[in-house]
């Protein structure tokens, strides 16, 4: 055994080598990407599929008070769809790690013990980018426009990243606290499918019974696609609705996008740390 | 150098709800030496390692890796320390070399450093071959080197193996014992978990026999079987109903530090303890004799960790034991007073 100099990186302040750390580890998610490209299914051919069964097979019956397009609303809530329910696979892919031991690993290494978290959700947060493109893509393929300016569509993509970044945490959480991969994958499907399709993202409030109306117009899917919809310039009935999310859509995005972020985000680094008793 | 020792714990409890996973437990590791934790599934031996690893909290007692207190200074301690648990800590999807760059680079090598450390252990585990393959086309016993591997990058100078070999073959069995035997002549400290008093045997230089999270023996493989008296004696008579007469006939023979003579009524068999000495035969038979009591079968034989296990707690190490196959278990008679 030859012997090597073993160069040793304590020198680092704590801040770098959490970067440092943070980026190895996103790697090693990239990575697994690029060996299994399927893994993406969830941010590509899902969501294109969804698409173009809500425009063909639902849209033609769905009315838009006000008027439009219906293909030029879908989008905005396909948007909000696609970036929120990558978070079960958030959670997946955290079950599994502990499952495997790989983060009794990592706590057992002299690294920054925030990494490994925080790690993963940058990953999902770049997959996440892949599925705004894609979703951008299918809709212009579709008829859907961006009839404002260039910064509010900027603006639309960062709220709706920034949105999709809050459900990561959530799932991260999820993670902690399930047992297998399946189970995961399971409460994930329970909890987000209502979450979707009780809100605005592919019907408008307006025409469900009066009970479920409120539940819809404050859940907070129905607040981001009201904010991209507002700021691309497309159909947006929700601007007749007398709420306050209705009303003030970015505002309501943003408040729920940090409220999540300063609740799941804390409550998962506790949850990391707790495992370790 | 000094006579530090790499793993020192005292008094380690550690409790589930209900369930006590350590009692109590003491332990000194000597630097460079191998050292085995024996004993049944459930009796403590993970939860120790995890403990000494940083990965848990003691509910109270302490423990120091090369003095460092792995609660208060636990940064510190992982800079020292590699593990490798029951299963292999690996991520599946990446190939073997780029989970040992991973690891390497959480161990604070620079990149090439990583590089470099990790085509070394892949030559040195003989991994090299199935380098660029992703690591759930490994075999069980790939994963266990490569998981090994992964565990020494950063050159530990403590090493905990949490049952290295269960579920391994014998071929790779024999290969995790090999490169275990290296890592020691290397100067690396190991601590050892394992449920085969075999491998203890044949691995560690020092052993401590845990069962219900106490260490209820402890010393050299050596020391341990001369405790149970260094030699078994094992009999089998020719009707049952001698089973108490012999019995009592074989306790002037036993070791002074066991108490127990095992029989097994359906099988007319009888297993004692004894003190090496010449000639022990033929006083047994005599002894036997005496005492009216027929004998069809007898044998010495030295004493082994299993029968080390079995004296101190009355029950085989090894899981999933079967029961005597008559379905009745052996009973332990205990000695008269003396």
């Amino acid at each position: 055994m030859t012997a090597i100099t073993v160069t040793d990186l304590t020198d680092r302040t704590p801040f770098t080598q959490f970067l440092g750390d943070v980026w190895v580890l996103t790697k090693r998610s990239l990575a697994r990407i690029r060996r299994e490209p399927e893994t993406l299914s969830d941010v590509t051919i899902q969501p294109v599929m969804f698409v173009l069964m809500f425009a063909y097979v639902f849209g033609g019956a769905i009315g838009i008070p006000g008027g439009g397009n219906y293909h030029a609303y879908l989008i905005s809530g396909m948007l909000g769809m696609t970036l929120a329910q990558t978070a079960p696979g958030t959670a997946v892919a955290i079950v599994s790690d502990m499952e495997t031991g790989l983060i009794d690993r990592f706590r057992s290494l002299p690294m920054a013990r925030a990494a490994v978290l925080t790690a993963r959700t940058i990953a999902d947060l770049l997959t996440q980018v892949i599925g705004g493109v894609v979703i951008a893509g299918v809709g212009l393929a579709i008829g859907w426009r961006i009839d404002n300016g260039v910064g509010d569509a900027i603006e639309a993509f960062a709220l709706a990243l920034l949105f999709g970044y809050a459900f990561t945490w959530a799932g991260v959480c999820l993670g902690m606290v399930l047992r297998s991969p399946e189970a995961a994958q399971q409460t994930g499907f329970v909890i987000f499918l209502p979450l979707t399709f009780i809100s605005s993202a592919f019907v408008p409030t307006q025409g469900m019974p009066g009970w479920l109306q409120p539940v819809a117009e404050w859940n907070p899917m129905s607040s981001l696609a009201a904010a991209c919809r507002q700021l691309f310039g497309n159909p947006n009935p929700a601007s007749a609705v007398h709420v306050w999310p209705a009303q003030h859509p970015e505002l309501a995005v943003l408040c729920w996008s940090v409220g999540m972020l300063a609740v799941f985000a804390p409550l998962a680094v506790r949850l990391y740390q707790k495992k370790a008793n | 150098m000094s006579d530090e020792p790499a793993v020192e714990a005292e008094g380690l409890v550690k409790r589930y709800g209900k369930t006590t996973a350590l009692a109590g437990l003491d332990l000194s590791v000597p630097a460079g030496t191998v050292y085995g934790l024996l004993g049944p599934n459930g009796a403590g031996k993970t939860t120790a390692v995890r403990i000494l690893a940083t990965l848990l909290r003691p509910d109270s007692g302490r423990a120091r890796i090369f003095g460092r207190d792995v609660v208060t200074e636990a940064a510190a301690v992982r800079r020292t320390i590699g593990l490798t648990g029951q299963y292999a800590a690996l991520d599946e999807y990446l190939t073997g070399r780029s989970n040992l760059i991973m690891i390497g680079q959480l161990s604070r090598l620079t990149m090439d450093a990583a590089k470099r450390r990790a085509d070394e252990l892949l030559e040195q585990f003989d991994l090299t071959a199935a380098a660029s393959r992703a690591v759930k086309t490994y075999s069980g016993g790939m994963r266990r080197r490569l998981d090994l591997a992964a565990s020494l990058i950063g050159r530990p100078r403590v090493l905990f193996l949490d049952e290295p070999t269960t579920g391994l073959d014998p071929s790779a069995r024999a290969l995790m014992w090999e490169i275990v035997r290296q890592l020691v002549a290397d100067g690396t400290t190991l601590l050892l978990t394992t449920q085969y008093l075999d491998e203890a045997d044949q691995l560690a230089s020092r052993i401590a026999v845990i069962d219900d999270g106490k260490a209820i023996a402890e010393g050299t493989p050596a020391e341990l079987k001369a405790s149970v008296g260094g030699q078994r004696l094992l009999i089998t008579l020719a009707t049952e109903s001698d089973l108490e007469a012999a019995a009592a006939a074989l306790v002037p023979f036993t070791a002074q530090s066991t108490k127990s003579i095992i029989a097994n009524g359906p099988a007319r068999l009888i297993e004692a303890p004894v003190i090496a000495s010449d000639g022990l035969a033929t006083e047994v038979i005599r002894a036997l004799d005496a005492a009216g009591v027929k004998v069809s079968d007898i044998a010495v034989r030295s004493a082994s960790l299993d029968d080390v296990f079995l004296t101190l707690t009355g029950h085989k190490a090894e899981a999933d034991d079967p029961a005597p196959e008559t379905g009745q278990p052996s009973q332990t008679v205990k000695e008269p007073v003396a």
